[in-house]
């Protein structure tokens, strides 16, 4: 109980010292509102579970989680509570980014916009909404698809997944972001191109890397009860970045060569895109097919023309990885392409040919212009990609490996059906699903952090 | 690369020798079309020509044909793939075109908050929280029925703000027009707003066709008979015939099963290509 309180106290304190930096007037009710959203978002989440983590019979991991929930709840009341004084002392206009049209607009009953609305604000209710929080008070409950009796388990099926050692849970994640805001920090305060600044960037790719080493550290290896998460982890990390980088380098190199205008353009470009209109689990069954080492027309051509014979991919761990990045890269090749090609219209032109007037290699323009103008549709394509490599992927592993060999395949979204569906375990698979939808918030909260922008074509 | 050091004088970037481009347009094509290929010859074929590993088509195909059409019913699956995705589009795009609607062209309390309510949805896709849903659509006892497919994907943040974005963008004169000739919301809508929308209608609806034909994890949880099971599903019993995997009706299967969502994809390309260059102006 005492950690309990130390922990809201602590919240408010921060909430206080937050509201102080972040806002234009430091008056005392401003800093009393700070402290008490702060208070009230710590407390809700161990609220909601009763308090159970501060329980006696609790151990530091359970602390540890209960204090990074109410750091979070603590987190979230503060940015609610800016955005409000910010309203308030007039820095965002009330109509700003809500795209609304100046004019008078229709003036008819006030409910008329609701009855628009309605249905959709129903369905997110219900099947959006809902299943969301079900998703998390599942998380903390041991229970079976099938039976309706539930146990309340606190953070057991979380700390599960974790490793052990309170110490090193802290110390790791601690690390990494000391490391990723001081490097930021470092470039921040150097010039740019200098060396010093140049060494400033390369630390910041050795700290983004040293995030995903602090999660590969905190991940269970398994035994002594736990599960075996940290290979799940690594699955997914191998079979996103590949798919990510693949279907985006692929999709790239193809865009800049059917950019230029050339008899037959369109038919080419259709040639190349059409594959977004397969889906994920035709692309399994075709390179499934391509790839069978009995069967596969692969295989049996590497041994007529090179006499190698090709390896059974559904028994070899990183073969079976290659597997299934290849066949997504392919898949995801036609979205790349078709969004490289509507970013290269916007390259200017002036700008390569001055570049050509100056000598530039055909390298330093691609680098220097072409790059750098399709930017934004890298970066957000990195992030639809990424969504795909999360979810799309399952169907295509469904077919291809279903998780073989020995679970090299199975990423997140796989092991939360076969844990949660298919082992019938609901309360655990909800707690993988909430580490899934922390991994989807990081990704979109650093996606509006960086960008701004709000285009999403996901389908959703 | 080459292209681009091509001809200093002129338009640099778009001059210059054509051939090469061609000779490689043609083999990224048909690096992309192989699979495809590869696929429809197998479809030809008897498992005994599979192995020969004979290339050209095969004497299999009316077998084939019979197996994946007549004896496994495939069909039945493509018609409620069919039935999905055509309620799904059009759902969608009439509940998207109404938010947009209700965003733009009305003022009213609490708009900020349903904005935020409907922008947060962006970041919560339905595979994070497929068992929360999974229970509760249970509850609603909507297994095996075109309900649980069709109904929890209407509502799309993605559509509304699609909507949102162009109605904004439209001249402010169509709204004062419409009110002065008394139109009322419902004729403003269809009379004056789809009729300039058709472009993003069209990219939507591309989108959400594809995106709801190509669905495979939610249908294979909900539905367990196979006369109401999806087609993306469905393949999976074509894995095993006769206890024994028969590659030529698999393949057969799997490019019959690609061909709505690329007819669709081709059909609409035109309003799906400029709909997108809207999509990406700020």
């Amino acid at each position: 109980m005492v950690l309990l309180i130390a922990g809201i106290v602590i919240a408010a304190l921060g909430g206080a010292i937050y509201t102080s930096w972040h806002s234009d007037r430091r008056t005392a009710r401003r800093l009393i509102i700070g402290a008490g959203v702060a208070a009230v978002g710590a407390t809700a989440g161990p609220a909601l579970m009763n308090f159970c983590a501060f329980e006696p019979e609790r151990t530091a991991i359970d602390h540890i989680l209960a204090y990074t929930l109410m750091a979070t709840g603590a987190w979230l009341g503060l940015i609610a509570a800016k955005s409000f004084f910010d309203r308030q002392d007039g820095k965002v206009d009330d109509d700003d980014g809500l795209g609304e049209i100046k004019a008078a607009g229709f003036r008819l009953g006030w409910w008329v916009p609701w009855v628009l609305l309605s249905p959709t604000l129903l369905i997110l209710v219900v099947f959006l909404y809902t299943p969301a929080f079900q998703t998390f008070a599942l998380s903390t409950k041991l229970t079976r698809l099938a039976a309706p009796r539930a146990i309340p388990v606190c953070f057991d099926q979380f700390s599960e997944l974790l490793i052990d050692d309170p110490v090193r849970l802290v110390a790791y994640p601690f690390l990494a972001a000391l490391f990723l805001y001081g490097s930021r920090f470092w470039a921040r305060r150097t010039r740019p191109g200098s060396i010093s600044h140049r060494l400033s960037e390369v630390a910041s790719v050795l700290a983004s890397a040293s995030v995903f080493i602090a999660l590969y550290a905190i991940f269970s290896p398994g035994g002594g009860g736990a599960v075996k998460y940290r290979p799940v982890y690594v699955n997914t990390v191998i079979i996103s970045a590949g798919i990510v980088a693949l279907g985006m380098a692929g999709g790239l190199a193809l865009a800049y060569l059917a950019f230029r205008k050339i008899r037959g353009g369109t038919i080419y470009r259709t040639m190349l895109i059409w594959p977004y209109a397969i889906s994920p689990a035709v692309a399994g069954i075709l390179f499934f097919m391509l790839l069978d080492p009995t069967a596969g027309i692969i295989g049996h051509l590497l041994k007529e023309w090179f006499g190698i014979t090709m390896p059974n991919y559904r028994e070899h761990a990183y073969l079976a990885q290659l597997a299934i990045i290849a066949a997504s890269a392919w898949k995801i090749l036609g979205y790349n392409i078709l969004f490289y090609l509507a970013g290269l219209q916007t390259v200017p032109m002036d700008q390569i040919e001055a570049a050509v007037l100056d000598g530039a290699s055909a390298w330093q323009r691609f680098r220097h212009i072409v790059l750098a103008a399709l930017s934004p549709i890298t970066f957000f394509l990195l992030v639809t990609n990424l969504t795909y490599a999360f979810f799309e992927v399952f169907a295509t592993i469904d077919y291809m490996t279903k998780g073989a060999p020995a679970g090299a395949t199975s990423v997140s979204i796989y092991e939360i059906i076969r844990i949660g569906v298919d082992n019938g375990d609901l309360g655990r698979g909800a707690a993988q699903s909430v580490l899934l939808f922390i991994a989807v918030i990081g990704v979109t909260v650093w996606q509006f952090k960086t960008s701004g922008r709000r285009v999403s074509y996901g389908g959703g | 690369m080459d292209g681009l050091t091509a001809g200093v004088t002129g338009k640099g970037l778009l001059r210059g020798r054509k051939w090469p481009y061609h000779v490689a347009l043609i083999l990224a094509s048909l690096f992309i079309g192989i699979p495809v290929l590869y696929a429809a010859m197998i479809a030809t074929q008897s498992n005994a020509e599979v192995f020969s590993f004979r290339l050209g088509p095969g004497t299999a195909l009316a077998k084939n044909f019979n197996d994946v059409w007549v004896s496994r019913e495939i069909g039945i699956n493509m018609w409620n793939s069919t039935q999905q995705a055509v309620y799904v589009t059009v759902g969608k795009t009439i509940l998207s075109l109404m938010a947009g609607l209700a965003f733009v062209y009305f003022k009213f309390r609490g708009k900020w908050i349903v904005f935020f309510f409907v922008l947060i949805t962006l970041m919560m896709p339905t595979e994070v929280m497929i068992l929360a849903m999974f229970r509760l659509v249970s509850a609603l006892q909507w297994q095996d029925t075109m309900a649980a497919l069709v109904v929890p994907f209407l509502a799309s943040a993605t559509g509304a703000f699609l909507f949102r974005q162009h109605f904004a963008n439209l001249p402010t004169d169509l709204l004062e027009a419409s009110q002065i000739d008394g139109a009322t919301p419902l004729q403003f809508l269809t009379k004056v707003l789809i009729p300039l929308s058709w472009n993003v209608i069209g990219a939507l609806a591309v989108i959400q066709f594809v995106y709801t034909w190509n669905m495979y994890l939610w249908p294979r949880l909900i539905i367990h008979e196979q006369a109401s099971q999806v087609v993306q599903v469905g393949l999976q019993s074509l894995t095993n015939i006769d206890g024994g995997l028969t590659y030529g009706p698999l393949m057969l299967a799997a490019i019959l099963a690609s061909i709505p969502p690329t007819i669709i994809f081709i059909l609409l390309q035109k309003p799906f290509m400029s709909g997108f260059a809207l999509g990406q102006e700020k």
